[in-house]
C-alpha cells in the first residue's frame, strides 16, 4: 500500500512537473507516454500497466512528455538513461512523417523500436442513417459529383489525410477531405452531418455505438468485434492503414535488455484479459517482436513515403 | 436501478468525501496563475485509475468544477485569471477588490459559480440527449460565427479607446496563427525555429500578459497591493444574495449561455464566461459600468464558466465527443475505467453515469461552504501576506505554471516573452484582454472559416453556408446588435437629452 501510494505521488510529482527526472530506481520500469494523460496513447499503457507489473515483477511508473504531436518526447528519448530502466511509446506514421517535413531534433531511424504492439485501424464512417449504405455508395455518388462529397478527418498531412488521399487515388475519385482539430471533433462533424463521412479510427466508431454505421476498415482480417463490416481489401482497394503503437528504448540500451523488453511486451500480449479489452475497445493487436520490428518498419515507411509524396507533404 | 438508488449512491460517505476532497483540491490548483482546470484534472487522473468507475468520475468532476471556480481567487485579488475560464471575470473583480470590495467580489463568484454549476449539472441531468443534438447541429460556420461574436467584446472592452483594442486583438490573432495550421499544414511566422514550430500556447501566453505586469507594478510602486482601511474581510453573504437575487436574470441567461457554449467540442469556458460577460454588458442599463468594479459582470462570467463543466460533460457522455478539454482527459479515464460512453453510458452503465452526475451536482452544492470559507482564507492571505513574499511566491508559481503544462522549458521562455510584451504594451494602454481574446479565438474563428468555405466550395452552395444557416443567422444577429446597440443607445439617449434640454428652454 505505502509502495502504490509512493508511486502514486511519484506519478503525481511528475506530473505536476515537480520533478526533472525520475530516479532510476532498480525495481521500476519508467514508461514514458509522448502524449497527455486521457489520450489514447495513455489509454493503453494503462491497459497494459498492470499486466506488465505482474510480468516484470517490477513497480511501473508511467510519466508524460507532452509537445509538439509527441516529438519533444521522442526527441528525448536518447537522452535517458540506458540500463533497461526506461522506454517509451512511438506512433507510426508520427514517427516517420515529422521526421520527413522537417527538423524536429530527432531522425527517424534513432528510435530503437523492440516491439509494435497494435494497431488502430481507420475506418470510413458514416451517420447510421446516411443515405449511403456501403462504400460503394459512397464512391459512385462521389465518382457522379467530383468533389462534392466531403469527409471529415482529424487534421492535414496527418494518418487520415494520407488514407483519404489514398483511397482517392485507389478509387480514382474525389472525395473531398475536411480537416478537423481532432478526432473527437471530426467525428462530432460527421454525426451533426456538416460532412457526408469521416475518416477516422475503429475506436471512435466503437465509442459511437449504433449511432454510426463502418462503411469499411483497413484491416487485414474483419474485426472479429464487427463480422460485418469488410475490409479495404476485400473491395479491391489495398489498403491497410492506421496508427501503430510501438516501444522503443535508448539507443544505448543493450542488445540483451531490448530482447528482454520486448519479450516482456510480448507477454503483455499475450494476455487473455488485456487482449479482450484492447479489442472491445477497437484495437487491432500486432504482437511483433524485436526480430521482426526492422523489416515490418521498413515496409512501412515505405508506404508512408509514398502517400506523403502523393499528398505532396514532402517533394 | 432508479434514480432515488444513485442518489443514495452517491451520497454514500466515500463519495461525499471524494466530492469534498475535489472540490477543495479543485479550488486551490484553480486558484494558482496557470495551474488550469485541465492541468489539476490530469494531474489527477491517475489516481483515478485504482477507483471504482463511480467515485473516480465524482471526484474528477468535482476536481473540474473546483478549479473553475478557483480560477476567481487570482482573477479577483491579483487580476491574474487562475485559469482561461476565469479571464472575464478579471474585467470587474480586480477593480471591486481594488475599491475593498474584494470580500464581496469572492463571495459573488462562489453564489454564481454554485449557480451556474446546478444549471449545467441539472441540464445534464434531465435534458442531456435532446442536448447533445443541439450541440451537433453546430458545424464550422456556426464556429466562426461564434468566434466573431466573441470577438465583437474587444469594442465593448476597450471603452474609450476603441483602436488600442483592436489593435490587441489584431497582435492576438497573429500570435494565434504562429505554428502550423490545423486546417491546411502551413508553417507560418516560425522564423525557420523548431521553438515556434507547435504554436503560442494560451496558458503560458495567458499567465504572461496578465501577471507579469501585476509583478512587475507591485515591484515598482509603493503602494500595498490592496488598499483596506482598516476594514475587515467578512464573507458579506447577506449582500451578495442581494446582488445575486437582483441579477437573476443575469444569472439564468448566464448559465444557459455556459451550458450551451460548454456542450460545442472545442468552445470552452473561456469563450462561454466572455460571451455571457458580453451579453449582461449589452442588456444591462448602465453598460459604462462594466468593467469599473459592476459586481454583475462577476456574476456573469463566473455563472457561466461553471455552467460549462455540466455543459460539457453533456456531449462528452452522451456521444463520447469530449465538450471541454478537461473533459477529454475524463473521457481518457472512462476509457481505462471500461466503460463506453455514447448512448450505452445511459442505458447499460445507467447506474454510474446517474451516481456520477448527483455526485456533480453535491459537490457543486459543497463548493458554497467550502469557496467561501476558502475565498476568505485566500482573501486574507492576499492581503496579510507582504509585497516582498507575494511577489516571489507569485513569481515562483507563473514558472511551475507554465512549465507544468507540458514539463517543457519553451512554454517558460513563452510566458517572458509575452509578459515583457504585455508589460510594455499595458504601459501605452494596451490591456491584456483583447490579446488573449484574440489568441483563444483566432484557431476557432479561422478553422470554422476554412472548414465552412471548403464544404461550401465542394457543396457549391458558399454563400448559404456562410449566411444560410438558421443558428448562424441568429449568432450574426446578436453580434451585430452587440456591436451597434452601444451606438444606437447614445444616439437615442443624446436625442433624449437634447429634447429635454429643449423643452427646459422654453
Amino acid at each position: 500500500m505505502t509502495n502504490r501510494f509512493n508511486r502514486r505521488f511519484l506519478t503525481l510529482g511528475l506530473a505536476a512537473g515537480m520533478l526533472s527526472a525520475a530516479p532510476a530506481m532498480a525495481d521500476t520500469l519508467n514508461y514514458v507516454i509522448a502524449f497527455p494523460a486521457g489520450g489514447e496513447s495513455d489509454v493503453t499503457a494503462r491497459l497494459q500497466e498492470p499486466v506488465l507489473k505482474s510480468v516484470s515483477g517490477k513497480d511501473i511508473v508511467i510519466q508524460y512528455k507532452v509537445g509538439a504531436g509527441g516529438a519533444t518526447a521522442w526527441a528525448s528519448l536518447n537522452k535517458l538513461p540506458a540500463d533497461g530502466s526506461t522506454v517509451m511509446g512511438t506512433n507510426l506514421p508520427h514517427i516517420f512523417l515529422q521526421p520527413m517535413q522537417k527538423d524536429v531534433g530527432y531522425k527517424s531511424e534513432d528510435l530503437i523500436n523492440i516491439y509494435v504492439f497494435e494497431l488502430t485501424p481507420d475506418a470510413i464512417v458514416v451517420p447510421v442513417d446516411s443515405p449511403y449504405k456501403t462504400l460503394k455508395d459512397l464512391i459512385d455518388a462521389a465518382k457522379k459529383t467530383p468533389g462534392a462529397i466531403t469527409m471529415a478527418g482529424s487534421g492535414t498531412n496527418t494518418g487520415p489525410h494520407l488514407s483519404a488521399t489514398t483511397l482517392n487515388k485507389l478509387t480514382g475519385t474525389k472525395i473531398t477531405y475536411i480537416p478537423f482539430s481532432g478526432t473527437a471533433t471530426s467525428v462530432a462533424a460527421m454525426l451533426g452531418k456538416q460532412v457526408n463521412a469521416a475518416m477516422t479510427f475503429t475506436t471512435a466508431a466503437m465509442q459511437q455505438g449504433d449511432r454510426v454505421r463502418m462503411l469499411a476498415v483497413a484491416t487485414e482480417q474483419r474485426l472479429s468485434t464487427h463480422p460485418d463490416v469488410p475490409t479495404f481489401k476485400e473491395l479491391g482497394y489495398d489498403m491497410v492503414s492506421g496508427v501503430y503503437r510501438g516501444i522503443a528504448v535508448p539507443k544505448a540500451t543493450s542488445e540483451a535488455d531490448r530482447k528482454r523488453l520486448s519479450e516482456l511486451f510480448g507477454k503483455v500480449n499475450a494476455d487473455a484479459g488485456f487482449r479482450k479489452k484492447m479489442v472491445d475497445a477497437g484495437f487491432v493487436m500486432t504482437d511483433i517482436p524485436y526480430e521482426k520490428v526492422g523489416p515490418f518498419l521498413d515496409a512501412k515507411r515505405k508506404e508512408y513515403e509514398a502517400a506523403a509524396r502523393e499528398v505532396g507533404m514532402i517533394k | 436501478m432508479n434514480h432515488f438508488d444513485s442518489v443514495l449512491a452517491a451520497m454514500s460517505p466515500g463519495n461525499l468525501l471524494l466530492a469534498f476532497i475535489g472540490v477543495v483540491a479543485g479550488t486551490v490548483i484553480g486558484a494558482m496563475p496557470g495551474l488550469t482546470a485541465t492541468m489539476a484534472v490530469a494531474v489527477l487522473v491517475p489516481f483515478t485509475f485504482t477507483m471504482e468507475p463511480a467515485p473516480a468520475l465524482i471526484m474528477l468532476g468535482a476536481i473540474y468544477t473546483g478549479a473553475i471556480y478557483g480560477g476567481a481567487y487570482s482573477a479577483v485579488l491579483l487580476n491574474t485569471p487562475g485559469t482561461p475560464s476565469a479571464i472575464a471575470t478579471t474585467f470587474d473583480g480586480f477593480p471591486m477588490a481594488k475599491r475593498g470590495d474584494g470580500d464581496l467580489a469572492i463571495t459573488l463568484a462562489c453564489l454564481s459559480s454554485v449557480v451556474g454549476g446546478l444549471v449545467g449539472a441539472v441540464c445534464l441531468l434531465l435534458l442531456a440527449p435532446p442536448l447533445a443534438e443541439v450541440a451537433l447541429a453546430f458545424g464550422p460556420i456556426e464556429y466562426f460565427w461564434l468566434a466573431i461574436l466573441g470577438l465583437t467584446l474587444v469594442a465593448a472592452l476597450s471603452e474609450g479607446d476603441a483602436w488600442k483594442g483592436i489593435a490587441g486583438a489584431c497582435v492576438g490573432l497573429l500570435l494565434s496563427m504562429i505554428g502550423s495550421a490545423i486546417v491546411g499544414g502551413d508553417i507560418r511566422y516560425t522564423l525557420d525555429t523548431e521553438f515556434l514550430l507547435g504554436g503560442i500556447d494560451v496558458v503560458p501566453a495567458l499567465i504572461g500578459l496578465f501577471c507579469i505586469p501585476v509583478l512587475v507594478d507591485l515591484v515598482v510602486s509603493r503602494e500595498e497591493h490592496l488598499e483596506l482601511e482598516g476594514k475587515v474581510a467578512g464573507f458579506r453573504l447577506r449582500e451578495a444574495i442581494g446582488i445575486a437575487l437582483r441579477n437573476k436574470v443575469n444569472l439564468a441567461r448566464s448559465s444557459t449561455i455556459g451550458t450551451v457554449i460548454g456542450m460545442l467540442p472545442g468552445a470552452g469556458g473561456s469563450i462561454a464566461a466572455l460571451v455571457a460577460y458580453s451579453e449582461a454588458r449589452r442588456s444591462s442599463s448602465d453598460p459604462a459600468s462594466f468593467g469599473k468594479g459592476n459586481p454583475a459582470g462577476i456574476i456573469a462570467s463566473e455563472s457561466s464558466n461553471n455552467a460549462t463543466v455540466g455543459g460539457g460533460f453533456i456531449p462528452t457522455l452522451v456521444l463520447g465527443i469530449p465538450g471541454t478539454p478537461a473533459d477529454a482527459v475524463v473521457l481518457g479515464a472512462l476509457l481505462v475505467q471500461g466503460i463506453k460512453t455514447g448512448p450505452a453510458l445511459f442505458n447499460e452503465q445507467g447506474a454510474i453515469a446517474y451516481t456520477f452526475i448527483f455526485g456533480l451536482l453535491i459537490a457543486t452544492v459543497l463548493m458554497l461552504p467550502v469557496g467561501l470559507v476558502l475565498g476568505r482564507y485566500a482573501y486574507r492571505s492576499i492581503i496579510a501576506v507582504p509585497k516582498s513574499l507575494l511577489v516571489p511566491g507569485i513569481a515562483f508559481l507563473t514558472v511551475i505554471g507554465s512549465y507544468a503544462i507540458h514539463n517543457n522549458v519553451d512554454d517558460v521562455i513563452v510566458m517572458f516573452g509575452t509578459g515583457v510584451i504585455g508589460w510594455g504594451m499595458s504601459r501605452f494602454g494596451f490591456g491584456p484582454a483583447p490579446i488573449v481574446l484574440g489568441l483563444i479565438l483566432g484557431p476557432l474563428a479561422e478553422q470554422g472559416f476554412v472548414q465552412g468555405w471548403m464544404i461550401g466550395s465542394a457543396t457549391d452552395n458558399l454563400l448559404g453556408m456562410y449566411f444560410g444557416r438558421p443558428i448562424s443567422l441568429a449568432i450574426i444577429g446578436v453580434a451585430t446588435l452587440t456591436l451597434l446597440y452601444p451606438t444606437f443607445s447614445r444616439l437615442y439617449h443624446d436625442r433624449k437629452t437634447r429634447r429635454g434640454a429643449t423643452r427646459a428652454d422654453r
